[in-house]
């Protein structure tokens, strides 16, 4: 399968620093923010602009993990349901800027089911989206408020977010089908 | 690994990976209990139908909180009021409970097999919430989970199961799971309440109590039923109570950190002097709201892996 590197482990790194700079541009600061990641690759990337805004502004905003399985729209017509992992958000969204971090949005889907599990937790603010990739090919209106990288994908193209917390190494790559 | 079995049955046919898979499902549906908003959309579409031909309060009620939390549509019929009484067979009105659109059917049934049957002839996918004498694999999957929350394992400890062990489903289960998953597991009661064969299980029997509770990690006390004294299978109450009922004296020979579970409801002073009723309180309503975040998971992985429903 031929392999196409995005992004390397710098970019990745330096990507970060500009998406927290625009969350805390955006939001004047981090007083209201929170920031809940999408399981498992959006919470690694999550944790690391948790980590880069507390370096920026002393101040380190609540992290949730966000398990959307159970709010997904295609479990009636899957043939395996995913294993069904914990949602952990142990503060309160009310009144919040609520940052939500994937690794790669593509149909819009996952965006949506998450969206709605966070509704059920409070009323916030507002919900931000942050995604490492966005590759397109969008099935419903939802759009990405920072992104790393934009790229133009064939639907038969993998997007892969390779981080050391799960992968052992950070790069963004594209597999052709 | 993922589920593939439509039904859930009985704790006999589970491997351990499965009833491992059910504990972890549980551990995320537990969560969403522990929320303001507490439902996901997970069933949703989805027609479940409780039929209970015993009377049984918890567990049907535990049952149907599940299923709203899933957002599940939920139909309960009971012996009471309903065409059970009217003479209709089991298998006729489940059918009509199929053509109904109930895509799960849960059902307690006084017949040891009875889901065994619907499992057989229905497409619905089948969880037994109770048969005869035989499993009720609810009950014991939330104590086991319940025990692997307190203690973080089941491998290796020591778990004793009190008190009539011959008519209690949920000894039977928790005898095929706690095995599986790789407990000690002894028996205890009057010679007239321990099955025949009972060795079979890869269980250690004993009569005496002091001897079955030495070391124990865990004890389960089963409820005696009241009827049974009619049925002479031990002289009186009071009799069973001083031999088998659980002070505070007897525990002492126990591991320091010994867990009493019971799934209720109690027979205070006969099971459970009143003072352990009282100790092992949390635990016993934890298995109770435990109770819910397995039932969850036993319906999301059974509709996981049913297509029909």
């Amino acid at each position: 399968m031929a392999e196409n590197v995005l992004m390397d482990s710098e970019t990745i790194d330096r990507t970060i620093v500009r998406i927290t700079s625009e969350i805390l541009e955006k939001n004047k600061g981090a007083k209201e923010l929170v920031v809940i990641g999408i399981r498992t690759r959006g919470v690694h990337i999550a944790e690391r602009i948790v980590n880069r805004i507390e370096k920026l502004e002393g101040i380190r905003p609540p992290m949730g993990t966000l398990d959307i399985t159970l709010y997904r729209d295609d479990l009636r017509r899957k043939t395996e349901w995913p294993k069904v992992e914990r949602t952990e958000i142990p503060f309160s969204v009310e009144e919040k800027e609520v940052i939500l971090v994937d690794d790669v949005v593509y149909t819009g889907r996952t965006t949506r089911a998450a969206l709605e599990e966070i509704m059920d937790f409070g009323r916030p603010s507002s919900i931000q989206l942050a995604a490492m990739v966005d590759r397109g090919h969008r099935e419903l209106p939802i759009q990405p408020d920072y992104v790393g990288i934009k790229v133009n994908t064939l639907s038969s193209e993998e997007v892969r977010v390779h981080l050391k917390e799960t992968d052992g190494n950070d790069g963004v790559i594209v597999l052709q089908g | 690994m993922t589920f593939q079995r439509k039904h859930i049955l009985g704790l006999e046919e589970l491997t351990a990976e499965e009833i491992t898979l059910v504990l972890d499902t549980a551990e995320s549906m537990k969560e969403v209990s522990e929320r303001d908003v507490k439902k996901v959309p997970a069933l949703r579409g989805v027609t479940v139908c409780n039929l209970f031909y015993e009377p049984s309060t918890r567990t049907r009620s535990s049952f149907e909180i599940a299923e709203k939390r899933l957002s599940a549509d939920v139909l309960n019929f009971t012996l009471s009021h309903s065409s059970v009484t009217k003479g209709e067979t089991l298998l006729d009105t489940a059918r009509n409970l199929e053509a109904m659109g109930a895509g799960v059917i849960v059902i307690r049934h006084p017949m040891s097999g009875a889901p065994w049957l619907l499992a057989k002839e229905l497409d619905s996918s089948i969880i037994n919430a109770g048969d005869g004498s035989h499993e009720h694999p609810s009950q014991a999957l939330l104590d086991l989970f319940t025990i692997r929350e307190i203690k973080g394992r089941i491998k290796g400890l020591k778990v004793v199961i009190v008190g009539d062990i011959l008519h209690s489903r949920v000894a039977r289960s928790n005898i095929w799971g706690l095995v599986k998953l790789g407990a000690e597991v002894r028996v205890v009661g009057p010679p007239t309440l321990i099955p025949k064969y009972i060795e079979n299980a890869k269980v250690r029997t004993f009569y005496n109590l002091d001897d079955a509770i030495e070391g124990a990690d865990v004890i389960i006390m089963l409820r005696i039923q009241m009827e049974r004294q009619e049925s002479a299978y031990f002289p009186s109450l009071r009799e069973y109570s001083r031999f088998y009922g659980l002070t505070r004296e007897k525990l002492k020979r126990a591991s320091e950190d010994v867990t009493v579970m019971h799934p209720g409801p109690i027979n205070r002073g006969i099971e459970l002097s009143s003072d352990i009723a009282d100790d092992a309180g949390s635990v016993i309503l934890a298995q109770v709201s435990n109770g819910i975040a397995v039932r969850m998971a036993m319906f999301y992985l059974v509709a996981s892996a049913g297509r029909n429903v």
